[in-house]
């Protein structure tokens, strides 16, 4: 049995229903190539555009702030491009001869693709800190899809760590629900207001300097914001959850504060999963800390049948994701011969890099001051950095000591990495913990190895998958 | 450790499931993993290496600490299930046995 709503062939397979995704499925469908739109969660959106659609808040905008009704205005034109929006799908292969392995409603089947524009977007990035594996720790952008799916707030103490433009736009929502929040504490090195400050002419050209000016006063006037944070603990009470946050700030003497909830964020970096299992070609980025794809100018990774739209390809933000995906798709039409009406295709790729440009000033500015200290990417010898195997970094330590060279080594001595999350929640921290503790950089030492399935399929589904006579009788004996 | 902004929100159907046999209620649209922590039923699972407990972490799709076991089937990331009239979960704990 295949999954019953699954097309065997299309022209363009766009992964990922954010602003990069929606855009670029909407330009290829326009175009009348038969394009489909798979996206793992229930409604699209992307994680910033999220339940734009089917949020419960009566009056979103007023608790989130504007934005929602660009993420409704990019679903509706994608839904209205013809394109063909499949929520609830993963995909859990994508090959380079533009085969992917999809699930739909507990069925698995290919769909082959002439092109493929993977646009997966980002992840938070880790932070890794004594405790942070305990109940009542999560992530900032997880207290936001609550939000904005849900309608729910942290309840007691919420204790807000990290730094980030969402750490701020958070409490800036949950203040304007009427949550209360017991404290922010800012992990941004003080020394990076510094470094930032050479890149402060380009910012002030950024859309985002006034939008974050804003947040910080408006933050600041309702929390209690404790500035220059070094060290950072969640401690457990006698039921296993949180139950108080320790912090330091230079030298000063240790801080406790009682909490119920504390969330994390210290920025994000692209979600790499699926193009790495396909064998695009990635690069360690030193200024945002993190591995991306090598792409061209129409945004083309390595292999020619993949294109990486978004986030995914280097954190830009919404706008630029949105550009991203309009371009990547102009790219694949190209690519496939489409047809190009009155010469309109160079046109709208030269407005969609201007916009990139427009959108990335700035960047440098943000991608600086918010560099997350090592002593929150490199962690102490107690902390857990793999916290599905649950692999200290002192037994990353260990295992470089006796030798072992890499992360794919590693999964032989510690599993770390092997478990559900593949590596997603880890693998940056492994890389730095290893290049730090080699002296070698983080792209000496490469990111660890990933391969399809990138998301667990069940054997059952994948053994209903239809198969060939020939692919059968090459495994079948007598 | 989460509350429901109900005064702001707009009106749902109300949906009935059981989690380790206790019946709990959800609105219509939420995804699994905030209903069970609407509920205060967040610890869904205790880890297969060392049984210390987890809950949701990411609300994404990426951590898969929210593995609870839905209608039978085990595993399953509970930020990504829809809630559904009638759902029966499970909190999983330890490593899985066989044949589950």
């Amino acid at each position: 049995m295949s999954a019953p709503d699954l097309p065997a062939r299309c022209d363009i397979a766009v992964i990922g229903a954010g602003p990069a995704g929606l855009a670029a499925a909407t330009i290829a469908a326009r175009a009348g190539l038969s394009t489909v739109l798979f996206d793992e969660q229930p409604a699209p959106g992307g994680q910033v555009h999220r339940a734009a659609t089917t949020t419960p808040l009566a009056d979103p905008v007023a608790i989130l702030g504007v934005g929602q009704a660009r993420g409704v205005a990019l679903a509706r034109d994608c839904a209205a491009s013809g394109a063909r929006i499949l929520s609830g799908a993963t995909v859990w292969s994508v090959a380079a001869d533009g085969t992917l392995g999809v699930s739909l409603a507990g069925a698995a089947s290919p769909v082959v693709a002439r092109h493929v524009v993977i646009a997966t977007g980002a992840l938070e990035r880790p932070m890794p800190i004594p405790g942070w594996t305990l109940p009542g720790v999560m992530t900032a952008g997880a207290a936001q899809i609550l939000l904005k799916t849900g309608g729910l707030v942290g309840e007691g103490r919420v204790v807000l760590a990290g730094c980030g433009p969402l750490l701020w736009l958070l409490a800036a929502q949950y203040r304007r629900a009427g949550a209360r929040i017991a404290a922010l504490l800012d992990t941004t090195p003080r020394a990076n207001w510094i470094a930032a400050a050479r890149h402060l002419p380009g910012f002030l050209a950024s859309p985002y300097l006034a939008k974050g000016l804003g947040l910080l006063a408006e933050v600041r006037r309702s929390v209690p914001v404790f500035g220059g944070v070094t060290e950072l603990r969640a401690e457990g009470g006698t039921s296993g959850r949180l139950a108080r946050v320790s912090f330091r700030r230079g030298a000063r003497a240790e801080e406790s504060l009682d909490a119920d909830l504390l969330l994390l964020h210290q920025g994000v970096a692209p979600n790499v999963n699926l193009a790495l299992s396909a064998g695009c070609a990635h690069d360690w980025d030193d200024a945002q800390l993190c591995f991306r794809p090598a792409l061209d100018a129409w945004l083309t990774s390595t292999v020619e049948s993949i294109s990486i739209a978004g986030d995914g390809g280097g954190i830009g933000g919404a706008e630029v994701a949105e550009a991203r995906g309009r371009l990547a798709a102009l790219g694949a039409l190209r690519r496939l011969g489409a047809g190009d009406p009155g010469g309109m295709r160079a046109k709208a790729a030269a407005h969609a890099r201007a916009e990139i440009a427009t959108g990335l000033r700035g960047r440098a500015f943000l991608d600086t001051l918010y560099r997350p200290a090592e002593a929150f990417r490199i962690p102490h010898d107690a902390t857990l950095v793999c916290r599905c195997e649950e692999v200290s970094a002192a037994r990353i330590r260990e295992a470089v000591a006796l030798g072992c060279p890499g992360p794919n080594q590693l999964k032989s001595f510690l599993r770390c990495g092997m478990g559900p999350c593949q590596g997603r929640m880890c693998s940056l921290t492994v890389t730095e913990v290893m290049a730090k503790a080699r002296g070698v950089s983080p792209g000496e030492i490469g990111h660890v190895r990933l391969r399809a399935p990138v998301k667990p399929v069940t054997l059952a589904e994948i053994a209903a998958m239809p198969t060939s006579p020939e692919a059968e009788r090459a495994v079948l004996r007598g | 450790m989460f509350r429901r902004l109900d005064d702001a929100l707009t009106p749902a159907p109300v949906v009935g499931l059981t989690v380790d046999g206790t019946r709990i209620e959800a609105r219509a649209g939420d995804l699994l993993a905030a209903a069970l922590l609407a509920a205060g039923r967040g610890l869904c699972r205790t880890t297969p290496v060392s049984g210390a407990p987890r809950a949701p972490y990411c609300m994404m799709g990426v951590c898969f600490e929210c593995l609870v076991t839905v209608d039978g089937m085990g595993s399953r990331q509970a930020c990504l299930v829809p809630v559904r009239e009638g759902m029966v979960v499970e909190t999983q704990r330890g490593a899985r046995v066989p044949g589950r």
